[in-house]
C-alpha cells in the first residue's frame, strides 16, 4: 500500500484505511465518499482491502437470517390470532 | 389500530420477517429459547404500538428496532449479569484480518484473504460474534445486521455517536482476532507469523 497522496487522488491511503467502515456503513459524507471511491479506482491495494472487508461484513449481516423454529410459529400464530 | 386491513397487515409482516427476527434474536441473545421470547415479546409490543406507525414502508426497520429496544431495556434491568460475557474488546492495537492474510506479492495467482472467506462457514462466524462482550455484539447486530445508522444506533443504546463508532471499531478488531484464532486452530492459516499471541487459547 503506497503510503503517499498520488497526484490524481485527494486522499491518501491511511485516509482511505481511517475511513473505510464508515465509508461501508454508508457514514461518510458525500465529498468523502468521491474521494474514497476515486481513490478505490485508482489504488489496488486498497480496492482489495475495500472488497475484503465488504465481502466479510455481508457474510455477518447474513447472520441476522436463521430459519425460525415450529415452535415460535406456533407461539407468534397464537399471538396473532388474538390481536 | 385494530382494523382488519392493520390485521392483516401487520400478521403478513411478522410472518415475512419471522426467520430475520428469530435470527436477530439469537444472535443478540445467543440462546434459542430466550430468543423465542424475545420475539415474542416485540411482537406483543409492536402490535400494541402499530397506532404510531406512520408510514408502512419503515415497517420492517421499525420492528427490528423494537426488538433491539427490548433487548437493551432487558439487560439494562438486569445488568447485574454483565459478567457473563466471554470477551471483551481488545486492548490492544487495532486487528486487520486483512493485513495478516493480505501477501501482495502472490497477487497474481493467490488470493487468501478470498479463500478465507469462502472457507469461512456460518458457524465460524456465529461463534466469534457470539463470543464478543453484549455491548460489542448489540452495536454489531444493530449496523451490520439490521442496517440502523450510527445516530440510530446511539438513539437504541442510549450512548453518544462517538461511542457508537468506538465500540463498533473495537467490535470489529475483535471479530476479525477471534475468526482468525478460529481459521488457526482450524488449519485454515499457519500459525507461524502470529507468535505474540501463542499463549492464547483458540476457540475450538
Amino acid at each position: 500500500m503506497s503510503s503517499h497522496r498520488a497526484e490524481h487522488t485527494l486522499i491518501s491511503c491511511e485516509e482511505v484505511i481511517a475511513h473505510l467502515f464508515a465509508y461501508l456503513d454508508n457514514e461518510t459524507d458525500s465529498e468523502r465518499r468521491t474521494y474514497i471511491e476515486r481513490h478505490l479506482e485508482e489504488c489496488r491495494a486498497c480496492f482489495s482491502r475495500a472488497e475484503f472487508e465488504k465481502a466479510l461484513r455481508a457474510r455477518v449481516s447474513q447472520l441476522g437470517d436463521r430459519e425460525a423454529p415450529a415452535t415460535l410459529r406456533r407461539r407468534v400464530k397464537a399471538l396473532l390470532d388474538r390481536f | 389500530m385494530t382494523g382488519d386491513s392493520d390485521r392483516d397487515f401487520f400478521r403478513a409482516e411478522v410472518e415475512r420477517l419471522m426467520d430475520r427476527l428469530y435470527g436477530t434474536a439469537l444472535r443478540l441473545t445467543r440462546n434459542p429459547a430466550d430468543a423465542e421470547d424475545l420475539v415474542s415479546e416485540a411482537v406483543t409490543k409492536a402490535w400494541a404500538k402499530l397506532g404510531h406507525l406512520a408510514d408502512r414502508q419503515a415497517f420492517p426497520k421499525w420492528l427490528f428496532r423494537i426488538l433491539t429496544n427490548t433487548f437493551v431495556s432487558e439487560r439494562r434491568r438486569v445488568r447485574c449479569e454483565t459478567s457473563e460475557s466471554i470477551i471483551g474488546a481488545d486492548g490492544e492495537e487495532t486487528f486487520s484480518l486483512f493485513e495478516k492474510l493480505h501477501q501482495p506479492f502472490l497477487l497474481w495467482w493467490s488470493n487468501p484473504e478470498q479463500e478465507l472467506i469462502n472457507a469461512l462457514l456460518r458457524e465460524d462466524l456465529e461463534r466469534a460474534l457470539d463470543r464478543l462482550a453484549e455491548e460489542y455484539r448489540t452495536v454489531i447486530v444493530l449496523v451490520e445486521i439490521n442496517g440502523h445508522s450510527y445516530a440510530e444506533a446511539a438513539e437504541i443504546l442510549g450512548i453518544p455517536i462517538g461511542t457508537v463508532r468506538s465500540r463498533l471499531s473495537r467490535a470489529r478488531s475483535t471479530l476479525q482476532r477471534a475468526l482468525w484464532k478460529q481459521a488457526q486452530a482450524a488449519g485454515l492459516q499457519p500459525d507461524a507469523g502470529n507468535k505474540e499471541h501463542a499463549h492464547e487459547q483458540p476457540s475450538r
